[in-house]
């Protein structure tokens, strides 16, 4: 399996770049985030892929998935809502906050909905404590801030979200 | 103009940008230094300018910088990007407002300890920085400010972003350095210290992005006019994260020497609703809370007077807790904090978080009648001097000292 450098050969390239040529296994997080970017979870024939490019051992690259809370091994809501609670946030109303949403979606923290398009989660402080509420939203192709956040906002945002599946569907 | 000298962009909007920058005198330093001033004489004078890193450490960065082994090479800079501290949110709004600073300072720091390569390893969420960071870069680059024979001289150097992937212990450096080179974030035994052994088992300086954003108006003005503007134990000027029950939470650029006074109540617009104040974590979840008496709330803040009243200074990440707020509750918040960043490398940390995290969580739910605080104060007191790293010691802080200093909130209600 090459999948990964069939599809992004140049991205591949310039990860490796940065690092000293016989120091490639620093390229190892830039290379499972790439792995992520179309399905939002890391398959396990990329592990494979990714401690072959680098040269380590296929469980070398499996224990960094583990480790780090911003790989998934596993597919989830294509839109990952991100709720920070800890105590700065949740002084400013976050645990409410994180309430309401799953009320409203009608799952609880860590659930996805059941037409797959949304799952929130409860993490830990996101360097934005003077804007709580406030999630980031996580898909493969990286992460965005969404701060000083109501019920209705975010429920708009998902909206948004949902309008454009349908669009993609219909077209 | 208030004369910002971090957070310049709410002065000068554009300062982002680079001619923007290089018409407010940008690059100018790093030009000074690689053309005209040798190595040592540029970490001779952000030595004298009394510079402590912003980390949370508050260790001297001129020191830091002349302890790098010359006999051992290459060297790297690695700029701790990782800012995960609950409370603290400075490093993002430097890198996000007024990014070619704090480039500018990494730069000099590579040129005074003769690296040619430094990362910028920030945390993963903070991908868009890490964008905004890799344009710059090629900018820098295109201009001739990053590559080879910078200035018609035989230095080279280039910058490079690394994304972290969500692990609080990498901010730690040690860690840090480990996730650099591909594996799991455990901070390693020190010493040694990473100048003598750091990134690939070669020496490295490690400063945070606050410390080095400091760095070109230190060259530019020289190491008297940063001391002149902090106190005699810390120098210069600190980017205060405020944040907690108080009306403007927000980032703060103010002198050392200041007080928490002026800070939360002139700056930050004082208490949510006009309630009393209680308590004040100085150092984020890994701060020692302090009561907030009239005492406490007119010392003018540096690292020796944090510590003098029983706390610490941290990297300056100011939380404000009110009369609403029972410390039952914030401990269980920072333990479960603590308990789900702790990296489990070593047993105290671990162990002593998952039995502090049930502890936290039963004395919460109400169980104050069975020993259970003091279990917990026990917990957290065989923890302190045993942890491999700060994360673990730190975790037990806020524990300990809101058992000691707000005993009425771990008391049976008569």
């Amino acid at each position: 399996m090459k999948e990964l450098q069939d599809k992004y050969p140049q991205e591949i390239e310039d990860i490796l770049a940065k690092y000293p040529p016989d120091q490639k296994r620093s390229a190892v997080m830039p290379l499972l985030f790439l792995a992520q970017r179309e399905d939002g979870y890391i398959r396990d024939e990329a592990l494979t892929e990714i401690g072959r490019i680098l040269n380590i051992e296929r469980t070398e690259v499996a224990t960094l998935v583990g480790f780090y809370t911003l790989y998934y091994s596993e597919k989830e809501g294509k839109y990952r809502i991100q709720v920070c609670t800890d105590v700065c946030c949740a002084l400013r109303g976050a645990e409410e906050f994180l309430e309401q949403l799953c009320q409203a979606l009608g799952i609880r923290p860590g659930e996805t909905t059941a037409d797959g398009l949304v799952t929130v989660e409860e993490v830990k402080c996101l360097g934005a404590c003077d804007k709580a509420p406030m999630f980031q939203v996580q898909t493969g192709e990286g992460f965005a801030y969404h701060e000083e956040q109501t019920l209705e906002s975010a429920l708009e945002l998902i909206d948004s979200w949902r309008t454009e599946e349908n669009d993609e569907e219909g077209s | 103009m208030t004369d910002y000298i971090l957070l310049r962009h709410r002065d000068i909007p554009d300062i982002g940008q680079l001619d923007v920058y290089r018409e407010h005198g940008g690059f100018n330093s790093f030009k000074k230094a690689v053309t005209s001033m040798d190595r040592t004489e540029v970490t001779e004078i952000v030595k004298a300018s009394g510079l402590r890193g912003r980390g949370g450490a508050g260790f001297p960065t001129g020191l830091k910088w002349s302890f790098m082994d010359d006999n051992n090479w290459p060297h790297y800079v690695v700029a701790n990007a990782d800012e995960s501290e609950p409370g603290t949110f400075k490093d993002r709004e430097i890198m996000e407002g007024n990014p070619l600073q704090f480039l500018e300072g990494v730069m000099i720091a590579a040129y005074a300890v003769d690296a040619h390569t430094a990362y910028i390893y920030l945390r993963g969420e903070y991908w868009h920085i890490g964008d905004l960071l890799d344009e710059k870069l090629a900018e820098l680059r295109k201009a001739g400010l990053l590559g080879e024979g910078l200035f018609g001289t035989d230095y080279a150097l280039d910058l490079h972003t690394h994304l972290g992937a969500g692990a609080y212990i990498c901010g730690e450096e040690t860690a840090l350095l480990e996730s650099l080179e591909g594996k799991r974030g455990f901070p390693r035994l020190r010493p040694p210290f990473p100048p003598s052994y750091g990134l690939y088992g070669k020496p490295t300086v490690v400063n945070n992005v606050e410390t080095l954003a400091n760095v070109p108006l230190i060259l530019k003005n020289g190491a008297q006019w940063y001391q002149d503007l902090g106190t005699e134990d810390t120098a210069g000027v600190k980017v205060f994260s405020l944040s907690g029950r108080v009306k403007k939470p927000g980032n703060y650029e103010m002198r050392f020497g200041s007080t928490l006074r002026e800070l939360i109540y002139e700056r930050g617009g004082g208490i949510l609703d006009d309630a009393e104040i209680k308590a004040i974590m100085p150092a984020g979840a890994s701060s020692s809370v302090l009561k907030a008496t009239d005492d406490v709330l007119d010392t003018p803040v540096d690292h020796a007077s944090m510590r003098a009243l029983g706390s610490d200074l941290g990297s300056g990440s100011i939380i404000v807790l009110d009369e609403t707020v029972s410390m039952d509750w914030v401990i269980k918040k920072t333990i479960n904090f603590f308990n789900h960043e702790s990296c489990g490398k070593c047993t105290p940390c671990r162990e002593g978080n998952h039995w502090m995290k049930y502890l936290t969580e039963s004395i919460h739910a109400g169980a104050l009648d069975d020993g259970k605080v003091n279990l917990l104060y026990e917990v957290a007191s065989n923890m302190q001097g045993k942890c491999l790293c700060a994360l673990g010691e730190f975790s037990t802080m806020a524990v300990k000292t809101s058992i000691d200093r707000f005993p009425d909130d771990f008391k049976v209600e008569e």
